[in-house]
């Protein structure tokens, strides 16, 4: 497997709070990754700086071998990096399904058409409910985002985000806030999907059950920095990950 | 990815919407015939301001962005065809809307890098002042002006061929006012497209959630930039057509108040449909007319008003008007949305 993404000593600092401490972070072609920590850890500022939401303060993300540390979120998308979000970010007055089309039209470049008929690109939108069928949304096509329940709208929101066809897919807790029943259904779609399609993953997760049972490695991160990095297995038995971070002896079973 | 069979294609297809559209273009086309030059004139100044109002919904019903200094390009409209008269002697209307459509958008293309990069309160205030430094130098620059004194328009040519030589009140009530249907017509219908093209897509997407519209590849700041120049294009266009109809222009359109008439006909109409700010650009015309008309404490009296409807109606005329036709059969969207 050869490296996808890689940040060199990437550094935010919050006032005097350094969020993300010269952090070497990696995501290898086609694996899946889940990135875990307490709260306040920084994985979300990571990835906030891997996506581009944030500006990084200090050192390097290069994404397939190209530097994208000062690169506008525009050209990271074109690259190949694409996100969804822990507060789930939709386009709530518009249907499930021109949630996805307008990924296409964007990843197209057909956004900037002022003079034709988007509801006449029928290529986009036979697209646009191939997506949604995979993701299993096909019956809520024409039902409003803002109308969708909690596990529907985690699931558009990473619709949206696979639309763009990207290369590396960062989640950032596509479970949070929906019920333990819904959860192993949502990320049985969405792992599948993109083990199919060969798409890295990088989730951040706090359900351990999750974790453990979705990914092919684990990053820990504490206090801005990585805790630990290995497979699920080396995870479990880590003692450092035990103690810092589920806070029991155990292993999880 | 698997094989799709059955594609799923909007089903909110604005065609299908168009059904009372031919009715309302009959009344319009034969109610020069059929009713007074008063009316008539007055259904003109109704027509003019739609245009107004739909320009301005571009922005707000759109892309999410109030604007309280609408009054700055439809003032640039009027003045634009004025200066030509006075100027250059152009009395060619077609030329006049050529003029106006290039001054907004150098106006609007300036005054856009300053606007879009802020929205809610901050980007109504930064309008608003942006249109009271033109009120201003349309009040103090007298001499290019007139200021208050304004400018007079006269009557102007129409394709170059019909003149309003002669009884005035006949040109404007028959000739001009076919003049303004067209230009009105034209604008619906490219306003119309452009709201459900794909950039038209793209704004909504701005309006819902700027952050994921970012994370979809869009240029925010780009695009709300195209949209205001766009948005002040149309409101430009109306304030040209505005000129010949009122024969003169003052610093008062170019006033914020005037850009508050612009706001209010887009919320009475219902900002949240296509034709709500040019049904509610008609009805506030012909309220503002009828309660001058009809008491000299007319501000009071439509205030009144205003506040009813506004309380009445929160969705507005046509928003409240597609609910109650919704609640007749199956509703197929939940809320809210563009129709």
């Amino acid at each position: 497997m050869s490296v996808l993404l890689e940040t060199k000593a990437v550094v935010k600092q919050f006032g005097e709070f350094r969020a993300v401490d010269r952090v070497d972070f990696r995501v290898q072609e086609g694996e899946v990754l889940a990135l875990i920590g307490s709260n306040g850890a920084g994985k979300t500022t990571l990835v906030n700086l891997i996506s581009g939401l944030l500006t990084a303060d200090g050192g390097q993300i290069l994404f397939r071998g190209q530097d994208v540390t000062k690169q506008p979120v525009k050209e990271r998308i074109r690259a190949g990096i694409a996100r969804s979000f822990q507060l789930v970010n939709l386009f709530d007055q518009l249907s499930a399904l021109d949630n996805v089309a307008l990924a296409i039209f964007s990843r197209q470049g057909k956004t900037r058409r002022l003079l034709t008929l988007a509801d006449a690109d029928r290529p986009v939108w036979a697209e646009a409910t191939e997506v949604l069928s995979l993701f299993r949304l096909d019956t809520k096509a024409r039902t409003l985002a803002g109308g969708l329940s909690q596990g529907e709208r985690k699931l558009l929101d990473v619709a949206i985000a696979y639309a763009l066809k990207p290369r590396l897919l960062f989640l950032d807790e596509p479970t949070s806030g929906v019920g333990t029943r819904e959860k192993a259904p949502i990320m049985d779609t969405i792992v599948s999907i993109v083990r199919s399609e060969g798409i890295s993953a990088a989730i951040i997760e706090h359900d351990m059950d999750v974790v453990f049972s979705y990914s092919d490695r684990i990053v820990a991160m504490h206090q801005g920095t990585i805790l630990a990095d290995g497979t699920p297995d080396q995870i479990r038995r880590d003692e450092r990950v035990l103690t810092t971070l589920i806070g029991t002896p155990e292993p999880p079973r | 990815m698997s094989t799709v069979t059955t594609v799923v294609i909007p089903t909110r297809s604005p065609m299908r919407r168009l059904w009372y559209a031919g009715p309302v273009l009959v009344v319009l086309l034969v109610l020069p015939w059929v009713a007074d030059q008063y009316q008539t004139i007055l259904l003109a100044y109704g027509l003019v301001m739609a245009i107004a109002a739909l320009g301005f919904n571009l922005l707000l019903g759109y892309t999410g962005l109030l604007s309280f200094g609408h009054s700055a390009y439809f003032g640039v409209g009027a003045y634009a065809v004025a200066l030509m008269v006075k100027y250059l002697g152009v009395t060619s209307m077609e030329l006049h809307l050529l003029g106006a459509i290039v001054a907004s958008v150098l106006v609007t293309a300036i005054f856009g890098v300053a606007c879009v990069r802020y929205t809610r309160i901050f980007f109504g205030i930064l309008t608003m002042a942006l249109s009271q430094v033109l009120w201003s130098l349309a009040f103090k620059f007298f001499w290019v002006t007139g200021g208050t004194d304004g400018l007079r328009v006269p009557t102007p040519t129409l394709l170059g061929v019909v003149t309003g030589k002669g009884d005035k009140i006949a040109f404007l009530a028959h000739a001009y006012y076919y003049y303004v249907l067209a230009v009105f017509l034209v604008c619906v219908a490219v306003m119309w497209v452009i709201v459900n093209s794909p950039f038209g897509r793209a704004l909504q997407a701005i309006r819902d959630n700027e952050t994921r519209a970012q994370f979809i590849g869009i240029p925010i700041w780009r695009y709300r930039w195209v949209a205001f120049m766009l948005s002040g294009v149309f409101t430009g266009v109306a304030g040209a057509l505005w000129v010949p109809l009122n024969g003169l222009t003052t610093p008062d359109i170019l006033h914020w108040t005037f850009s508050g008439k612009i706001v209010f006909m887009a919320v009475l109409g219902g900002f949240r449909t296509f034709v709500g700010p040019i049904v509610g650009a008609v009805v506030y015309n012909y309220l503002e007319s009828y309660a001058v008309g009809y008491t000299v404490y007319w501000q009071l009296f439509l205030g009144v008003i205003l506040v009813v409807l506004v309380l009445s109606l929160p969705t507005g005329i046509v928003g409240t008007a597609e609910r109650l036709m919704a609640r007749r059969r199956a509703p197929r969207y939940p809320q809210g949305g563009h129709k």
